[in-house]
């Protein structure tokens, strides 16, 4: 709470100086006889926070409660206890959700990251049974902060619980077109497709890998794409789609223009050569001989803050194929 | 001086500027900008950098007794900042006077409810992570008081009242479910003596199903892998005996990948920011991997080195995350709190202290915190006392 917000409330009616609110007992806090991590409660704050535990105490539920709790809220959202209350409340007098969830957007775009307006979003929105303002409303938060991780959390929800999947794949499209480096994006891509079909079918995995390289064409240092594949490529059993990348990689590769930007095409090549050996396929000394000069030349070179991690990998390859290993 | 001698490599749009490398950006020049001064102050400054560590004791003593009004949004937080202050202070070595810890176990024993559990304060309904907290902080006074406040047998009540079909824990009745739910219960629970097959039936295999296809763990089955939640997630499946379950190879590439290459601190997810609290949240899951490791080799095999530049870490904490006049910081520029403090210190506590149980410290050797128990993060020895406490209590 910022000093100008407590000037702001300072003329506000206390709860204490209102006629139509005598006949509740205010109760304070019992913080003990020797309180800790004591916070120094403006007289605001106080005063609305002992009417409240006034009207719990009488287990009120009324009007007047519920703008109670919306002054209790304005002043610390993160207060779970008057939350649970207050759907105590909505649920006694019936309340109109829809109004409740007009309520609750203006709170969310205050505190977006905060657990609780959140949680109480989806009860609501739950208990209103209708998910329909649910996409256009995340799309409007993922605007300020495209990675909001309670925004995609609820997302992800309500395409769950409403079964809205229709359009997803466009929408995480159109937000790569903002930031292809955005990782929340393309996980919430894996996740519309992990939703939408019963497994990654082999026809699916080769166009998301077409995807995958035009993505790589506007930008190769960039992890989230490269995770993405390698997620993508997990779960598929054919040989074409990791065909296709690892072409993709050897023609950059060839090139010999390497730098920085690499390290993540070099990751990939190593540890594709690590599969091949594990799997039998392939020349193993071919293999082990390129994975181990492209993790000496991350540990040594491109990636230097990692090299105790290379030289880790490099070792544990060491020890699984000793008698192949090539120095 | 043997300060960043490791050559630091700028972040590359590569002629793509998008949000997240203007952003990048913008923290590389800052980073750049103190590391610079470093290494001039550095030449006249034999001890630097320096742990300042009697100003982080004053400011978290200063905010064991008051708060201002600015707080009022920690209010249903209170026991989480006895648990990040008096973590803090074990970290720092530093012991509290019989009558503070007495003050506090007294405090947290307001804040625990007629339900079992604990609330966020006096009064406040009872909460899974309030609850985590608050026997976390009670474990640091180490105090038989302290260790007498918790009402065990309701305790297990409360935590069977989060428990949900599937597995997975909400975080309070009706609340909100993830993998914090799971990683607070079972660490109050194995602490407390009170973990059963039952209240833990079927939870393993949630906690599996929330490790993404880039090797960390999500909040929820379909999310971001993320820091915070990778940690609880591989600490609860280690503290549950079932960590073996999950892919070991992709979450230490996920761990590594999360340091920053230029900054040398952490980031929480792929292609997002550095943050001091990283530094425990990554940093923590170190160690947790190294045992897994072991167990996956068969032998015991002793690491003399992080799998990650501990070195980079302590500098970037050092350099780029105290608070001049105490407290430390998510990144420079922005303003220091308990929460941070506590994480950052409890990631440099971690970077200092070697898996082969060595010390490697930079900077001045006063800079040496105690070391950390990486699966409930309480001071080691902190831990122990409470442990032997608990085992000689009866399982309910
Ligand atoms: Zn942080």
């Amino acid at each position: 709470m910022s000093s100008s917000s407590d000037e702001e409330c300072s003329d506000y009616p206390r709860y204490r100086d209102r006629p139509e609110w005598k006949d509740v007992q205010p109760i304070t806090q019992d913080d003990g006889e020797y309180p800790v991590v004591a916070i120094d409660y403006s007289d605001q704050y106080r005063d609305v926070y002992d009417y409240f535990r006034g009207i719990v105490a009488r287990q009120e539920k009324s009007e007047r409660a519920l703008q109670l709790c919306t002054d209790a809220l304005t002043l610390n959202p993160a207060n779970y206890t008057v939350w649970h209350y207050r759907r105590q409340i909505l649920k006694h007098l019936n309340s109109d959700l829809a109004k409740e969830i007009e309520y609750i957007s203006d709170v969310i775009g205050e505190h977006p990251k905060n657990y609780q307006v959140w949680h109480h979003r989806r009860v609501i929105v739950d208990w209103h049974g209708d998910g329909s303002l649910e996409c256009p409303f995340t799309e409007e938060m993922l605007r300020a902060d495209a990675k909001n991780y309670h925004v995609w959390q609820h997302r992800q929800w309500a395409l769950s619980k409403f079964k809205m999947f229709d359009g997803e794949l466009e929408f995480t499209e159109r937000l790569l077109e903002d930031d292809v480096r955005n990782n929340s994006v393309w996980n919430h891509r894996f996740f519309v497709l992990s939703s939408t079909k019963e497994q990654f079918s082999n026809v699916l995995a080769d166009r998301e890998i077409d995807f995958v390289i035009t993505k790589l064409q506007i930008a190769l240092y960039n992890e989230s794409v490269w995770n993405y594949a390698r997620g993508i490529l997990l779960y598929c059993d054919s040989d074409g789609p990791k065909a296709k990348l690892l072409k993709f990689c050897n023609d950059i590769y060839g090139k010999g223009d390497h730098g920085e930007h690499s390290i993540y095409l070099f990751m990939f090549l190593a540890d594709n050569s690590v599969e091949d050996i594990e799997n039998g396929s392939g020349d193993t000394n071919t293999k082990l001989t390129l994975a181990t000069k492209l993790y000496s030349e991350l540990a040594l070179k491109y990636d230097i803050i990692r090299t105790s991690y290379w030289n880790f990998v490099t070792q544990d390859l060491r020890r699984r194929f000793p008698s192949s290993m090539v120095e | 001086m043997d300060c960043l001698k490791v050559k630091r490599i700028r972040n590359c749009d590569e002629g793509n500027p998008t949000k997240t490398t203007t952003e990048q950006d913008k923290v590389e020049d800052v980073v750049d900008r103190l590391f610079n001064m470093f290494i001039k102050k550095s030449k006249i400054d034999p001890d630097a950098p320096l742990l300042l560590r009697k100003e982080h004791i004053l400011y978290l003593k200063q905010s064991l007794t008051y708060l201002p009004a600015a707080y009022a949004c920690l209010d249903s937080s209170r026991p989480w900042m006895c648990y990040w202050i008096c973590h803090s202070l074990a970290l720092l070595d530093y012991q509290l006077d019989s009558g503070m810890k007495s003050h506090i176990a007294k405090f947290l024993d307001k804040c625990q409810s007629s339900q079992g559990g604990f609330g966020g304060g006096p009064g406040q309904a009872p909460h899974l992570a309030s609850t985590y907290a608050a026997v976390q902080a009670l474990c640091c006074l180490g105090t038989e008081e302290a260790f007498e406040v918790i009402n065990r047998e309701k305790l297990k009540s409360f935590l069977m009242s989060t428990k949900c079909s599937t597995g997975a824990f909400s975080l309070e009745v009706d609340g909100e479910v993830d993998i914090r739910g799971a990683y607070c219960a079972a660490a109050v629970a194995t602490i407390t003596n009170l973990n059963t097959d039952v209240l833990f039936e079927k939870t393993a295999a949630w906690i599996l199903s929330c490790q993404t296809y880039e090797g960390g763990f999500a909040g929820y089955p379909g999310l971001e892998a993320h820091g915070g939640y990778t940690f609880c997630g591989v600490a609860a499946l280690t503290l549950l005996n079932s960590v073996y379950l999950c892919d070991t190879k992709a979450l230490l590439r996920w761990c590594t990948n999360r340091q920053m290459r230029f900054e040398g601190g952490f980031q929480g997810r792929t292609n997002k920011l550095v943050d001091g609290c990283y530094s425990f949240w990554q940093g923590g899951v170190f160690p947790i991997i190294y045992e897994m490791l072991n167990g996956e080799v068969g032998e015991s095999v002793v690491l003399d080195e992080h799998l990650f530049s501990n070195k980079a870490l302590q500098e970037y904490i050092l350099i780029c995350c105290q608070a001049p006049f105490g407290g430390l910081i998510d990144k420079p520029e922005k303003a220091r709190d308990i929460y941070h403090t506590c994480y950052t210190l409890s990631g440099l506590s971690v970077a200092q202290h070697l898996p082969n149980g060595k010390a490697d410290i930079v900077g001045d050797e006063t800079n040496l915190l105690m070391p950390t128990h990486p699966l409930y993060n309480i001071e080691k020895n902190c831990l122990k006392k409470a442990v032997a406490y608990f085992s000689s209590k009866t399982k309910l």
